[in-house]
């Protein structure tokens, strides 16, 4: 078996949206507060001071890239989290009704479900239908319900594209001017400026890992008095809003990916959407391969494709034999691929659907790498086509 | 590829190809989504195949056959039981997610076969023709569930167990250190949770009917709250009052407006022939002295086969034979008992 640590220079990583490398910097800045100053930042001590004041400073440094107070800040344990505080915590703060668009990530989908919340349709492009947003408000507060929370994402996962927040959030305010805004900006981080969203929003959900920062590190915006209820309740840290012991170095490294992050935002998001946009225009060239939706509205990052007649999982086991990583929809936990309920709400073709595609690249992409991407999907469409023309064939033959 | 459930056997049979120097790559199909508690398709199963891989030193993905696995075994075993009828869903499954989705799915990424973990051996004719043959175990054999696979197919197949007992399986799977070694056989039908049971499997997909049980005269002797659950050659359960002969149920018509269930004694249970439909053959279709299996692990009884149409065959008792409930696969193996011919599925047998 060749090893896992065989996933070198040679592979191409194509799979950002899911997780993208570290920065350096953030590993560096990690380093010493899991070696040396490893002091809980909740104690007394000159040790605990130490790791508070790395704290206090990852979020100051967070708060200003995000353009919002340090208070405002939230460490989490993953953007999974951050979703669940945003809808859970706010419907049982003040009851009433959860929206969000159908195309949200699981983490505030089910969320919404599981507390009999309500969704809203989105365009073939993907991005929400402002006037069923409008009638899905009316229709409640025509029947004197209150809505909790409003959630939309900033960028898709799957399609990458990209919702006017600010649109969302004008229609929000008035009619329903007690719901709290919530976005999902978990895909956001590297493409949008954050200041243009937060300003909108009460909540708003990150994670490190989609940034170049560490796994297993949320954030959450809590601002504009918002006052969700926490779900994780003990010892009372982050002022009482997130409970558990503060993962320092991962506030650290979410600090420092998240700067890196911001400073070089404007050159990577050029940089990639030349990249993305080379390799879709490669793409397309071959037989049957359709633009999921219009590259105009999504973000720098993703490359999602349908081809037809095809299977993702017999695409994808190709790709990864060749080294190129992707992905088509969403995993479970069992790593089987799932059908996608991004693509079904958007209206995609059913026949198109399972052969989704999605190439996600990131800070790290390289040139190389979708030269390599291309020769490989060209490869492997024209490989799998063959051999099941050779096999209608022969059992025509038989 | 290597199909692996995540069992002892078919762990063993990917180490095995491994130490043979196959190139082989582990494949666990996700073939249901709902709740299951009895073995294949959970998580907990994927977690074993692919630790086990990891050991070994193969890759190990997962494909989602889901909607052909509903398609082709969930929705067809919840059709024939409104319909009064016994269906096999594992032999479905082989037919149509092991030896076909995946055997597809091999041929396309470019595999020369696909293996399983089954207790089958795939031998020769004097001629060279492929044959399908019962595992050395003959107590764990599952040549009968493998029928369908034609010789054409065992070209492109491997069964690299079929040659050991189990206990030579679980020995090798513990030399080894798999965390699978002593994992018990998968029993019952994977998709139906053992604490739900059937009658809640099926009652949540379609309306179960009371139904009269009559004798053959057509006097009601008892009621069943639902006729989709009764099997033919069933006993227990028929709201017949007890002290009389022990009545046996010998025909069921579960798609009339009022559903009846006929029994009778043990005698009325026994039929000098049984009509076999939609047969396929290992080889070439075939007539003559054969034995016949009617269940996973029955006694195979001597018989004359006699073709009746396409795909459709009648099978002679040499002595008289107890009803074959409809829907239940029947299949035929030369008279040495080594080698499967064919088969088919049982017909309902007219009263």
């Amino acid at each position: 078996m060749s090893s896992l640590m065989d996933v070198d220079v040679l592979s191409t990583y194509l799979d950002h949206a899911a997780t993208t490398p570290m920065h350096p910097e953030a590993l560096d800045a990690m380093r010493p507060w899991q070696e040396t100053h490893f002091a809980n930042p909740s104690g007394s001590h000159r040790a605990a001071r130490l790791a508070r004041q790395a704290v206090d400073e990852a979020r100051e440094v967070i708060a200003s890239s995000l353009g919002v107070n340090s208070g405002d800040v939230v460490f989490t344990g993953g953007g999974t989290e951050s979703d669940n505080y945003a809808i859970s915590g706010s419907v049982r703060s003040r009851g009433g009704l959860a929206v969000c668009s159908a195309i949200e990530h699981h983490a505030v989908l089910d969320p919404v479900q599981h507390h009999g919340g309500t969704t809203v349709a989105v365009s073939c492009d993907g991005q929400i239908d402002t006037d069923d947003l409008r009638a899905v408000l009316n229709r409640a507060l025509s029947t004197g319900q209150e809505i909790s929370v409003v959630s939309v994402m900033t960028v898709n996962n799957e399609v990458g594209s990209v919702n006017d927040i600010a649109e969302v959030a004008a229609i929000v305010r008035e009619l329903a001017p007690d719901a709290w805004l919530h976005t999902d900006a978990v895909q956001a981080a590297c493409w949008i400026d954050l200041p243009k969203i937060t300003q909108h929003v009460d909540l708003l959900s990150l994670s490190a890992h989609k940034f170049g920062g560490p796994k297993g590190v949320g954030l959450m915006v809590v601002s504009n008095g918002a006052t969700p209820e926490p779900i994780l309740l003990g010892g009372g840290q982050e002022r009482g809003r997130r409970s558990g012991t503060i993962d320092v170095a991962g506030a650290v490294g979410a600090a420092a990916a998240l700067n890196v992050t911001t400073l070089t935002r404007t050159e990577t998001s050029n940089r990639v959407r030349l990249l993305r946009d080379d390799l879709l225009d490669a793409l397309l060239e071959i037989d049957g391969v359709h633009e999921t939706v219009s590259r105009s509205v999504t973000a720098p990052g993703i490359a999602h494709i349908c081809v037809d007649d095809l299977d993702s999982e017999a695409l994808l086991f190709m790709l990864d034999e060749a080294d190129v990583y992707a992905s088509a929809a969403s995993a479970c936990a069992s790593g089987a691929m799932e059908s996608s309920h991004v693509l079904s709400a958007i209206g995609v073709a059913d026949e198109l659907r399972g052969g989704a595609l999605r190439l996600s690249l990131g800070h790290s992409t390289s040139a190389s790498e979708i030269d390599r991407a291309v020769r490989a999907i060209t490869n492997s469409i024209t490989s799998l086509r063959n051999r099941r023309a050779a096999r209608k064939q022969r059992a025509t033959c038989e | 590829m290597i199909g692996m459930s995540g069992g002892v056997d078919s762990s063993v049979a990917a180490a095995l190809l491994h130490e043979q120097g196959h190139d082989v790559v582990g494949v666990t199909m996700r073939l249901w989504g709902g709740e299951s508690d009895t073995g294949c398709c959970s998580v907990s199963d994927v977690d074993d195949a692919r630790r086990v891989a990891q050991q070994i030193g193969i890759e190990h993905v997962v494909f989602n056959f889901s909607d052909e696995f509903n398609q082709h075994v969930v929705q067809p075993y919840v059709d024939a039981h409104q319909k009064g009828i016994t269906p096999n869903p594992c032999i479905e499954c082989n037919r149509h997610l092991k030896f076909e989705r995946l055997a597809e799915r091999a041929d396309e990424l470019g595999f020369d076969a696909v293996a399983t973990g089954h207790h089958a051996r795939i031998g020769a004719h004097r001629d060279g023709r492929l044959r399908l043959e019962r595992g050395a175990d003959l107590a764990k054999d599952q040549s009968y569930v493998l029928h369908m696979v034609t010789a054409s197919g065992l070209a492109h197949t491997s069964f690299p167990i079929g040659h050991m007992t189990k206990e030579e399986v679980r020995a090798h799977a513990s030399r080894l250190g798999l965390r699978t070694a002593m994992k018990p056989d998968s029993q019952d039908v994977c998709f139906i949770s053992r604490a739900d049971g059937r009658e809640h499997f099926l009652g949540h997909r379609i309306p179960l009917r009371t139904a009269r049980v009559v004798d053959r005269e057509g006097t009601q002797v008892g009621e069943v709250p639902s006729v989709e659950m009764v099997t033919l050659g069933q006993r227990r359960g028929l709201g017949v009052p007890g002290g009389g002969p022990v009545r046996y149920v010998i025909g069921v018509d579960a798609t009339s407006e009022t559903p009846t269930v006929v029994v009778g004694d043990a005698e009325d249970l026994l039929v000098s022939s049984q009509n076999v439909h939609s047969m396929t053959w290992v080889d070439e279709p075939f007539e003559g002295e054969a034995l016949a299996q009617t269940s996973a692990h029955g006694d195979p009884r001597p018989c004359n086969v006699v073709s009746t149409g396409t795909r459709e065959v009648r099978i002679e008792w040499g002595l008289r034979s107890t009803r074959i409930a409809p829907g239940q696969s029947v299949v035929l193996y030369d008279p040495t008992n080594t080698w499967v011919i064919g088969g088919g599925i049982a017909e309902r047998s007219p009263l």
